[in-house]
């Protein structure tokens, strides 16, 4: 009976000490937030048709996405002038355009903030900034915020890596460290393009950074 | 024999569950405590520095009487450098109810000294300062908001009853006021 007891109180003291261990992960767990403001548009998924837009490029010409069919695909980025997250990355980007377009994937990049409210980003300083950092790929102005809105693009810098056949195969950022080239670990968009030279499915396909949210005229 | 060696297990029981119960308890107490970097300004003085997000993540899962306000914010970012008024007003407004501010920043490890410690002190901001420095991005900011893509500014408004996620800018000090009223 003695014996009983002590085992009881022993099963007791080790379910004591499993209760609490549940209870710690469950508070860990938060309720679902309600979403109050929002300015992420339904845009784009993986697995997506691109669509194609005609824009002008900072030196006047019109170039469109159609134009770039019949490579393996297109490396299309969402940046602008003035946003630190995008300027980290145009080494990058001229980086990758220099490796990659030779390969069949050149960088497409599109400015989409309206420069009413970022002067900074305007058409005009678009191309001094491209002359200033030798941009070798095309750097379009959204005139007008059409396109973006139909990506789904949020930020600046946003990747889309689109396929020969016009589909979305990575959404995203370049890598890991905006602030430290050197010091990057995970280059996922550079994995998602020899995933595709695999013939595999990028995995991820879909990564988050931190960027600078698409300036528009509030309504 | 047989009770001797319930009761030993028993005590080594006890004592697992004791220790396990001493690492949450001492985890938490770390994580509140630990990255204070104090260099000259006084601004530095008071702003904790993550390089971990999982450090801070306890600031979004508080279950005490108090709604917290948190916001996500850089000094090279316009429209949140525009808003922060707005919950400078609420930190001193609510300054006697339970009502908390935090202001999340993502200056980059670099320019803390250069730029946000010198515009704490030029802007006399009141309310708390933490900044986060996590390369981890892909991780944090789901953890932070599932819905959130990165871009900022964001606010989280919690107590222990409901959340909310302000994913753009407020358009004015009504409305961040507004939102917050629904939780008191």
């Amino acid at each position: 009976m003695k014996n009983f007891f002590f085992s009881l109180i022993c099963l007791l003291s080790f379910a004591a000490c499993k209760d609490k261990a549940t209870e710690t992960t469950a508070t860990a767990n938060k309720p679902k937030a309600e979403l109050v403001k929002n300015n992420a548009t339904k845009g784009l998924k993986v697995g997506d048709k691109a669509p194609d837009f005609s824009l002008k490029n900072h030196d006047g010409t019109m170039i469109s996405l159609g134009d770039y069919a019949g490579k393996k695909g297109t490396i299309l980025t969402f940046t602008c002038n003035h946003c630190p997250y995008a300027v980290m990355y145009e080494d990058r980007l001229n980086m990758l355009h220099s490796k990659y377009a030779g390969q069949g994937y050149p960088v497409l990049a599109i400015n989409p903030n309206d420069p009413e409210v970022k002067p900074e980003d305007s058409f005009e300083n678009m191309g001094v900034r491209a002359k200033e950092k030798g941009f070798e790929f095309a750097y379009l102005f959204d005139d007008g915020q059409k396109v973006y809105p139909q990506y789904g693009a949020t930020k600046t810098p946003h990747i889309f890596l689109i396929d020969n056949d016009m589909t979305v195969r990575y959404i995203g950022s370049i890598d890991d460290n905006p602030q430290d080239a050197s010091a990057v670990e995970k280059r996922y968009l550079e994995d998602a393009i020899a995933a595709l030279e695999a013939g595999n499915d990028p995995d991820p396909d879909y990564t988050k950074a931190v960027g600078c949210s698409i300036k528009y005229k509030k309504s | 024999m047989n009770r001797i060696f319930i009761l030993l297990s028993l005590a080594f029981l006890m004592i697992q569950c004791n220790e396990s119960k001493k690492v949450v308890e001492s985890n938490s107490k770390e994580t509140e405590k630990k990255p204070v970097v104090s260099k000259e300004s006084t601004a530095a003085a008071k702003v904790p520095v993550y390089d971990s997000y999982k450090d801070m993540a306890y600031i979004f899962n508080q279950k005490n009487d108090t709604t917290y306000i948190i916001n996500f914010w850089a000094t090279w970012c316009k429209p949140c450098v525009e808003e922060l008024p707005y919950f400078e007003d609420i930190h001193k407004k609510y300054a006697d109810q339970p009502v908390k501010v935090i202001l999340v920043s993502l200056d980059f490890s670099k320019q803390l000294e250069s730029k946000l410690y010198p515009f704490l002190e030029k802007r006399n901001i009141k309310s708390d300062v933490m900044v986060l420095i996590d390369n981890d991005s892909n991780y944090w900011i789901s953890a932070v908001e599932e819905s959130w893509e990165g871009a900022i500014p964001i606010t989280i408004i919690y107590n222990k009853n409901k959340r909310q996620y302000i994913g753009e800018q407020f358009a004015n000090h009504d409305e961040l006021e507004n939102i917050l009223k629904t939780f008191l």
